[in-house]
């Protein structure tokens, strides 16, 4: 039994419309389940009525990828870690690309015609090749197969423009003489040769930016896609996910006052009188004790808590929640401060915390904290350095000057966990650790805030 | 469809995604990539359409590898998404 076309598209922008719903859904926690649930079956109505589309005659090919892709999927959904998610939205966002390439290269392969097929296919296969391949570029370093640091070579940029340059030349070339499968070929390898290299030389602090930016381009991939096949629910579909990631990709150049341009290039701003870490440190740092920092705590009207990155390497999101039980039980109005960077990609320190069951109502932005530090007895910075760093408000010659920061050190005692006195992904030293009101707890995050508590519970 | 209506739809679409996502709070933004990015596998409709083409053994291997990836990301994508937000939910 076939549909006729115009049902299809009426299932189509039903299943739209569901994913509008859908959005809308996750803009509070309190929706956000029913939101996704309602995204969810708007995508099983368009694949659904999709199987009735009259081009489709077989269904063995359908099934078997069906079977196949659901299983991998649902495997490494309930196997993630909450800190491994930003490898695994890199490596979602690298197979939506991969997907758009696929269904747009299958388009071109069984022939087609007209000015916009042709150009929607080359900047589908161009966008979705790109996706793909700087997507595992972006898993690779997330997951430590390959070093997070720039890598790159001399004359890379030039490169890229070349690359750039011959992919659309291609495109052009193929829309005069859409027979020549080797200008295609061409096209799909220096597009996926332009992936790996756009991703090569950003380092692992702008991993929020390219995470969010990857999600952007999946989302015009399948936009393209749409365009090749004249399907209004993959145009639809494929732009609400492009606006989304490029906000995304906004409010983290925002939070880490970068433009976009530096963070694609892998440039960082020029140290003017930068200091080196000797100057910074020394003499100046008390390290301290879990049962001296506990003491301290004992007395606290009010503590905030400031998560990063080495909290997720840590695994210290539980004991941290447990450290927080105990204070409020002692009486301590206990916060979470969440700068928008912390971590590998957006939100990423809210889920894990969520994962720890902390409630979200006391996880506050960086706008909400501010400017109550003043009234905080005792700041915990747990594996965060760059976004509690006072010489992004200070010093004007810093790399990272201008860059928003949570105003840890106006809170009258700030305790800072951290392995060592080593710097952050800017590669600054951080006064913070050297000010008077500032105590060092050295050693593994979780190790330490488990100690904390427990001298906590024993006083 | 002809190429002014799609470039009709792709715009509009963009308006109503950027009022849509800046409303999202930060807590939620990264089941909110996780989401879009299960959303975006809406490609696995033209994947299904290439998958079950019978001209053409070719179209059909990269239709075949379009279900596979596109299935993988919508699969993946609303059931890791589900299990972060029933975390946040559970307060």
């Amino acid at each position: 039994m076939h549909l006729a076309d115009h049902w299809l598209n009426i299932a189509y922008l039903i299943a739209a419309s569901l994913f509008v719903f859908g959005i809308k859904g996750l803009t509070k926690p309190r929706t956000a389940v029913r939101g996704n649930q309602m995204a969810a079956s708007g995508m099983l109505i368009a694949c659904v009525v999709t199987l009735f589309h009259r081009d489709i005659v077989g269904y063995e090919v359908i099934i078997a990828g069906l079977v196949i892709g659901g299983l991998i999927g649902a495997i490494m959904a309930i196997r993630v870690q909450m800190t491994s998610m930003p490898q695994m939205i890199a490596l979602l966002n690298g197979f939506g690309g991969g997907a758009s390439f696929a269904v747009a290269t299958a388009g071109y392969l069984g022939g087609l015609s007209g000015a916009v097929a042709l150009i929607s296919t080359g900047a589908a296969v161009l966008i979705g090749a790109v996706t793909l391949t700087g997507s595992m570029v972006a898993f690779a370093k997330l997951q430590e197969l390959i070093s997070g640091k720039s890598i790159g070579f001399a004359g890379m940029k030039f490169v890229n423009a070349l690359l750039l340059l011959g992919s659309l030349c291609a495109i052009g070339y193929l829309v005069v003489e859409p027979g020549n499968q080797m200008v295609f070929w061409a096209l799909v390898v220096a597009a996926a040769l332009l992936g790996l290299m756009l991703v090569l030389p950003i380092g692992g602090a702008d991993m929020p930016v390219v995470i969010a930016l990857l999600n952007s381009y999946s989302g015009v991939a399948a936009s393209a896609a749409g365009f090749v096949t004249g399907n209004s629910a993959l145009i639809i579909t494929g732009s609400l996910v492009g606006a989304s990631g490029l906000i995304l990709t906004q409010i983290m150049c925002k939070a880490m006052n970068r433009s976009l341009t530096n963070v694609l290039f892998g440039v960082m701003a020029e140290a003017g009188s930068s200091m080196s870490d000797d100057e910074v440190y020394q003499g100046k740092v008390k390290s301290s004790s879990a049962d001296e920092v506990a003491m301290i705590l004992e007395t606290a009207q009010r503590v905030v808590i400031v998560p990063g990155f080495g909290m997720a390497m840590a695994q210290a999101q539980h004991a941290v929640r447990e450290l927080a039980d105990t204070l409020e039980k002692r009486g301590t109005e206990v916060e979470y401060a969440i700068h928008p960077v912390a971590g590998r990609m957006p939100g990423h320190m809210n889920v894990l915390l969520a994962e720890a069951e902390v409630s979200y109502d006391k996880l506050k932005d960086m706008d909400t904290i501010n400017p109550t530090f003043e009234q905080t007895d005792v700041a915990i910075v747990i594996g965060a350095n760059d976004v509690t760093n006072p010489l992004a408000r200070e010093d004007k010659g810093s790399p990272i000057y201008g860059m928003p920061i949570l105003n840890v050190d106006k809170a009258r005692t700030v305790v800072v966990v951290k392995r060592s006195l080593s710097s952050g992904f800017a590669g600054l030293p951080n006064p913070l650790f050297a000010k008077d009101n500032t105590l060092m707890l050295f050693g593994d995050g979780k190790q330490a805030i488990i100690d904390i508590s427990t001298a906590l519970k024993e006083a | 469809m002809d190429f002014i209506a799609m470039l009709t739809l792709f715009v509009l679409a963009i308006f109503l995604g950027v009022e849509l996502i800046t409303k999202v709070p930060p807590t939620l933004h990264t089941p909110l990539m996780s989401g879009s990015n299960a959303i975006s596998g809406i490609t696995l409709v033209g994947a299904l359409i290439a998958a079950g083409d019978g001209n053409s053994i070719m179209v059909q291997i990269f239709g075949f590898i379009a279900v596979v990836l596109a299935t993988i990301n919508v699969v993946g994508g609303f059931m890791v998404t589900n299990r972060m937000l029933a975390m946040f939910k559970r307060k």
